[in-house]
């Protein structure tokens, strides 16, 4: 089991990655991959049971992630590249003429790691509850992640999939909401305040946990007690508090840094931040 | 001109149902999947014989396209059941992205497609369906004729990998293929061999076509007649084929005259073989309340309408 210096150094990395992927494409989403870059590390580095090298869509015998927060690619290729799903040379391709490491995730391109397109978002916890379901008929007992946005869930079919999850009693499914208080347009609590989140999913019948997910050890834990909760008769999600932009002075606190790249000069600013601990792509 | 005869009047919903059920005693990853309509879309016995490979998704359709994505992975064949306005147009960026886009084994089976759902009015008469589907990459479009082929055809998409939108109606209608018939996804179905002009029908304008094939024998025209039960991928070589001896056309669906069967099989000749066609479909309107075969009549999808565009299009060839 790797130690939590381990996962934080490649933490590091991967927000080096992030913003390499963003600065080189001139083009990406660099604010929210580099505060989930914690959380994908550790779930893909720690917490899931996963199979990198030998990836197949169906996912029999194994744990399965899936991104409902599409624009969030640079961080999670990253993740799949260092944890064995591709070489990390692809990365240089990211959202490039010919690349399998399209804008948002897809699966034409035939990217390992990649279930199911994502990008227009609100779609991803339904797919998650029929991957979850598919599981039970199998008989398969790993469990089903999925990472969705806090502007997200102005999304209605969120709850559709809410409602089913809970109705359903769908108990091997780990939800997880990036609630980094930021939105394209602003802050969520402007462009459409979501009350009393952690309420309303509890309202809708999921067991709602919190964890600081940009502190590697709470979010270790949280996962561990989420996984302890599963099997349950009782969906799980984890509301979790994260900075968008995580690393970055200059990019946290703002929404400013949801869908821009960094120009060359502050992305040289943006790299001190990040030692580089596995060696860049 | 080959004759035709039904025993009784059935709905193509219940021949969906006992297919469904067919291809479920047969194939153990298929399931179902119903947003609140498992009696209109007589999905009750599969729900019955099936209950752990059935799940009911309450009145939310987003959520039921991305649940029956999220099933094929892992290997189940999920089939979706409620009307085709609720199967297309509400759900449209669910199929595209998490089903089309992706690749998804997912079989949409839409009910009460058409004018022909009647009294409910234009909310419910989706006509333009087929058009959205076909639009989209690596999405089948199939609609079958009759009670039987629609049992057939329901059978026949789960051996097809690949998302399959199937369309079929409420009313009972002359069910006059067999369970005998050979059904291939993609394979037109010559019913009569004719000389004078091509017709080609889809779902419950097939037997309009029939009908209109009579009238015009007597009238000394001779009369090819093709049910195009899959819209895409449209059998395209049957179709050359036919214009090419005929060498003219009339198409003829319970759908928009817009994205229809007579808009692929337009752009198909247009680019292949240039051929004077007319087209029988609702000319850019809504629908509205009435009883199904009065419906019909009034905008024009019968045997009558078929017989004239017929006879103006043989006009046209000169």
């Amino acid at each position: 089991m790797r130690e939590i210096t381990e996962l934080q150094d490649i933490a590091t990395q991967v927000r080096r990655d992030i913003l390499r992927m963003v600065h080189g494409a001139q083009s990406g989403h660099p604010g929210g991959p580099l505060g989930c870059a914690d959380l994908l590390t550790a779930l893909y580095f720690r917490v899931m049971r996963h199979n990198p090298e030998k990836f197949n869509v169906d996912g029999t015998e194994e744990d399965l992630f899936f991104l409902s927060n599409g624009h969030l690619s640079a961080g999670w290729y990253s993740v799949l590249a260092r944890s064995g799903y591709f070489d990390t040379s692809e990365l240089g391709t990211f959202r490039k003429i010919d690349t399998r490491l399209q804008g948002h995730p897809a699966t034409e391109e035939g990217l390992p790691g990649v279930r199911v397109a994502s990008g227009s978002l609100g779609q991803g916890l339904s797919v998650a509850c029929g991957a979850a379901l598919a599981k039970k008929l199998n008989n398969d007992p790993h469990l089903v992640y999925c990472l969705m946005g806090d502007g997200e869930q102005q999304e209605g079919q969120i709850w559709e999939a809410a409602m089913f999850g809970a109705g359903r009693k769908i108990d091997n499914i780990i939800g997880i909401i990036d609630y980094n208080g930021q939105q394209i347009d602003g802050a969520v609590n402007d462009v459409m305040p979501l009350g009393d989140l952690h309420a309303k999913w509890e309202a809708f019948g999921w067991k709602v946990l919190e964890m600081n997910g940009n502190d590697m050890q709470d979010t270790l834990d949280t996962l561990e007690k989420a996984k302890q909760q599963c099997g349950k008769q009782q969906p799980v999600v984890i509301l979790m508090h994260t900075d968008m932009g995580y690393g970055v002075d200059f990019m946290m606190g703002t929404h400013e840094w949801h869908g821009k790249p960094p120009n060359d000069e502050q992305f040289e600013k943006a790299m001190t931040n990040f030692r580089e601990t596995l060696g860049d792509y | 001109m080959k004759e035709y005869r039904f025993e009784e009047k059935k709905d193509t919903r219940s021949g969906f149902g006992l297919g469904l059920l067919d291809v479920a005693r047969t194939n153990p990853d298929v399931v179902g999947l119903c947003a609140d309509l498992t009696g209109s879309l007589k999905m009750n016995d599969f729900e019955k014989e099936f209950p752990d490979r059935f799940f009911q998704t309450g009145i939310a359709e987003a959520n039921m396209m991305g649940v029956a994505a999220g099933l094929t992975i892992g290997g189940k064949i999920p089939y979706t059941g409620t009307f085709a306005n609720f199967s297309t147009g509400r759900v449209y960026d669910q199929i595209r992205q998490s089903i089309a886009y992706s690749e998804k084994n997912v079989k949409i089976c839409a009910s009460h497609a058409g004018l022909t759902l009647g009294e409910d009015g234009a909310t419910h008469q989706m006509l333009e369906d087929i058009g959205m589907m076909r639009m989209l990459p690596n999405m089948s479009v199939v609609v079958p004729c009759d009670h039987n082929q629609t049992r057939l055809a329901a059978a026949a998409i789960a051996k097809h990998h690949g998302p399959v939108y199937l369309r079929f109606g409420r009313p009972k209608v002359p069910n006059f293929t067999s369970l005998d018939d050979h059904f291939e996804l993609g394979k037109a179905i010559r019913l009569n061999e004719g000389s004078d002009v091509s017709i080609f029908a889809t779902g419950h304008l097939v037997w309009e076509a029939l009908e209109a094939g009579k009238e015009l024998y007597k009238k000394g025209i001779s009369v090819e007649i093709f049910n195009i039960h899959t819209i895409k991928p449209l059998d395209a070589e049957s179709i050359i084929q036919s214009v090419a001896k005929t060498k003219c056309a009339v198409t003829a669906e319970e759908h928009q005259l817009n994205g229809g069967l007579g808009d692929a099989i337009a752009h198909l000749l247009a680019t292949r073989q240039p051929t004077p066609m007319r087209m029988i479909a609702v000319q850019d309107s809504f629908g509205e309340s009435g009883k199904p075969h009065e419906l019909m009549v009034k905008y024009g999808l019968d045997a009558r309408n078929i017989v004239k565009a017929v006879q103006q299009v043989m006009q046209d060839k000169g």
